[in-house]
């Protein structure tokens, strides 16, 4: 198991720097650099901005520029954000929180949500509750996460006046105190339930089909045969076998988190690291855009690894000797 | 008529009818199925596939499947106890303790994300107070009687690091634990190889003895009859078409069924060239004729009246009932009278 885990790591090291080149060469394909959208119309001297491009690097050839960039990577040093004239790793931690927080408030939903409704409708299938959670799970499922969003805003913030529509925390708050973490809770519930509502619509009915299918299983006929309470036969015997093959979701749940959170944060301006690679591509903040980029790549396959992991500890099938 | 109810009986069934929903339609998949079960006596149920065994014995255990098949029609008394009114709560009582069953699949009836231990003890925990460690012991002890070797290595196995027929031993030995009076065993050495179908109803049959439980062994194999049981059911399409002691059976088969049946058994001591085989299969449970002799359109021996009269289960003999028009008591009793 662990030279497994060992195995799978060191995988990830040629993955990623196949990845940082796709990335870099794409990212400079791009049109402009990061001079352009900052030219001040009433201070534009041509040659300084020329000078900065020779001094920035922007001039030289592709394979130079990307060694120069890989070489101070690896030793720790993600440049200086160009927008935001403050070390990458700064403002990334400066963002990260939020994001991480968005995220696992997200999950928290999903989960809730998809077990509560999932079980239910797989221990009741084919009754009224079922057909109308299936049916509002593909109305979710078929909304794309920015109409959701907008339309959570425009009902729930601007009608009903429920939840904040933008940012991640009142500003008038001290950082710390109690009230400061209602509120960024406050702040992120509206956002996390449109995050969290694709993975919540398929994952109820992913574990809805496999409680069905599982209750048909010889298995649980034994369970009955041998005196085990019905409530029992479904929250150990079947929810434990159904469950398998949620686990692999795990790994793209990460994914769904990032993607969603590029979209989601955007609509909420809530700040994360999902607005903020969003705003790194559209000014060519190449050190910020290739820092982010090469961080979700690496959450995406360690996302990957702790499924395998983990579907080899629910499933004594497959569990590597 | 012969109504003598004995009270002795551990299992009595009477006119059992389990329905099936088909397309909306309810068919009975057994249709009037009556017999008994005395204490520390193994009851075969022989008959081809789809006559209805497996329905029976599930019916007996109240584990038809929900929303599809039930008990449509007459009684089950085990123990002086009505079955088939028996809500799940009380049922799940019985079911382990008082009455277990084998299945057939020995490949898929443990659940493959728990280890072997977990799910024996399991069958403890849900009828009597013990503890862990307690369970651990009486399941180790278990394992052992059931023939398995280094069984507190097996306790902490998962079913798939298991052969087919270690599995049924784990199976067997989760139906023994309790030391329940009945055992149903459905097919349990159909998916065995035959050398471990032959220590398997070993084992069977030496559990049976010392417990002195009763069994309903439910077989499309008449050596395993021969071999291992007291009385002998035939069923055919939902029906019991002769029922007699294991002797009397194998001496004189009355049924033209149960004597086809016979014929397909492999026989050392005669050289055949081709084993008899019996032309068609069981009607399905839309096309089942209503009136007549269900096994008419197979029937070598058929007569004209075989589709228009029913054949009642009768006494021809003394332990030895058939349910066929060649023998006058089957006949319906105005036919006798006329």
């Amino acid at each position: 198991m662990l030279k497994y885990t060992i195995r799978r790591i060191l995988a990830i090291v040629p993955m990623l720097f196949l990845i940082s080149v796709v990335v870099f060469f794409l990212a400079l394909a791009m049109p402009g650099d990061a001079l352009s959208g900052e030219i001040d119309p009433n201070n534009s001297d041509p040659e300084y901005i020329e000078m900065m491009r020779e001094k920035l690097g922007y001039n030289d050839p592709i394979h130079v520029q990307y060694y120069r960039w890989i070489t101070d990577f690896i030793q720790g040093d993600f440049g200086t954000s160009v927008k935001y004239k403050m070390p990458v790793e700064d403002l990334i931690a400066q963002r990260l929180p939020n994001t991480i927080f968005l995220g696992i408030i997200s999950l928290l939903f999903t989960y809730l949500f998809a077990f509560a409704m999932g079980m239910y409708a797989g221990k009741k299938p084919y009754t009224k509750i079922d057909h109308a959670i299936g049916g509002f799970n593909y109305l979710m499922l078929a909304i794309p996460i920015y109409i959701a969003g907008v339309f959570a805003i425009y009902l729930f913030s601007f009608k009903l006046g429920w939840f904040p529509f933008s940012g991640s925390v009142d500003i008038a708050l001290t950082e710390g105190t109690a009230e400061w973490w209602l509120s960024r809770l406050y702040h992120v519930i509206l956002p996390a339930l449109v995050l969290g509502a694709m993975g919540t619509a398929s994952y109820t009915q992913f574990l809805r089909n496999d409680i069905i299918d599982n209750s048909q299983k010889d298995y649980v006929r034994t369970a009955r045969a041998k005196g085990t309470p019905e409530s029992r036969i479904y929250n150990q015997h079947i929810l434990r076998n159904s469950v398998i093959p949620l686990i692999t979701f795990l790994g793209f749940d990460i994914v769904t988190i990032v993607n969603g959170a590029l979209i989601t944060e955007t609509i909420f301006t809530y700040p994360g690291l999902g607005q903020l690679f969003l705003t790194s591509m559209q000014t060519n903040d190449y050190p910020t855009l290739m820092t982010l980029a090469l961080m979700f790549s690496f959450l995406v396959l360690i996302g990957n690894l702790i499924a395998d992991l983990l579907y080899g500890i629910v499933d004594p099938r497959i569990r590597v000797e | 008529m012969r109504e003598v109810s004995n009270s002795q009986a551990i299992l009595e069934v009477k006119n059992l009818e389990s329905a099936f929903m088909i397309e909306g339609e309810e068919y009975n998949a057994v249709d009037g199925v009556s017999f008994q079960v005395q204490p520390g006596k193994v009851v075969g149920v022989v008959g081809e596939s789809g006559c209805g065994k497996s329905v029976m014995s599930l019916s007996i255990m109240g584990l038809l499947p929900k929303g599809i098949g039930k008990v449509a029609g007459g009684e089950i008394i085990f123990d002086g106890k009505h079955l088939e009114q028996l809500p799940d709560q009380k049922m799940n009582k019985i079911r382990g303790k008082e009455i277990s069953m084998i299945f057939q699949e020995p490949m898929t009836s443990l659940n493959p994300v728990f280890t072997i231990g977990y799910q024996l003890e399991e069958v403890l925990h849900n009828h009597f107070k013990i503890s862990k460690e307690e369970a651990t012991k009486k399941i180790i002890q278990l394992l052992d009687a059931v023939g398995i070797s280094r069984p507190n290595k097996i306790i902490k196995d998962y079913p798939h690091q298991l052969s087919g027929g270690m599995r049924q031993r784990v199976m067997i030995a989760m139906a023994i634990a309790c030391q329940p009076k009945l055992l149903i065993a459905d097919e349990p050495t159909t998916a065995l190889d035959v050398t471990v179908q032959a220590q398997i109803l070993e084992l069977l049959q030496d559990i049976q003895r010392k417990n002195d439980m009763s069994i309903i062994f439910i077989t499309h194999d008449l050596g395993v009859v021969a071999e291992s049981c007291h009385e002998v059911i035939v069923m055919y399409a939902g029906r019991i078409v002769e029922k007699a002691s294991v002797e009397r059976l194998f001496k004189g088969p009355k049924h033209p069924y149960t004597k086809l049946l016979m014929g397909a058994i492999p026989r050392l001591d005669e050289t055949v060239d081709e084993l008899e085989t019996i032309e068609g299969i069981v009607p399905t449970l839309t096309k089942m004729p209503s009136v007549g002799c269900r096994f008419a359109n197979r029937c070598p021996q058929a007569m004209k009246e075989c589709v228009e009269v029913t054949p009642q289960l009768k006494e021809e003999e003394s332990n030895h009932e058939v349910a066929c028009l060649l023998y006058e008591a089957s006949r319906p009793e105005e036919e006798v009278s006329r």
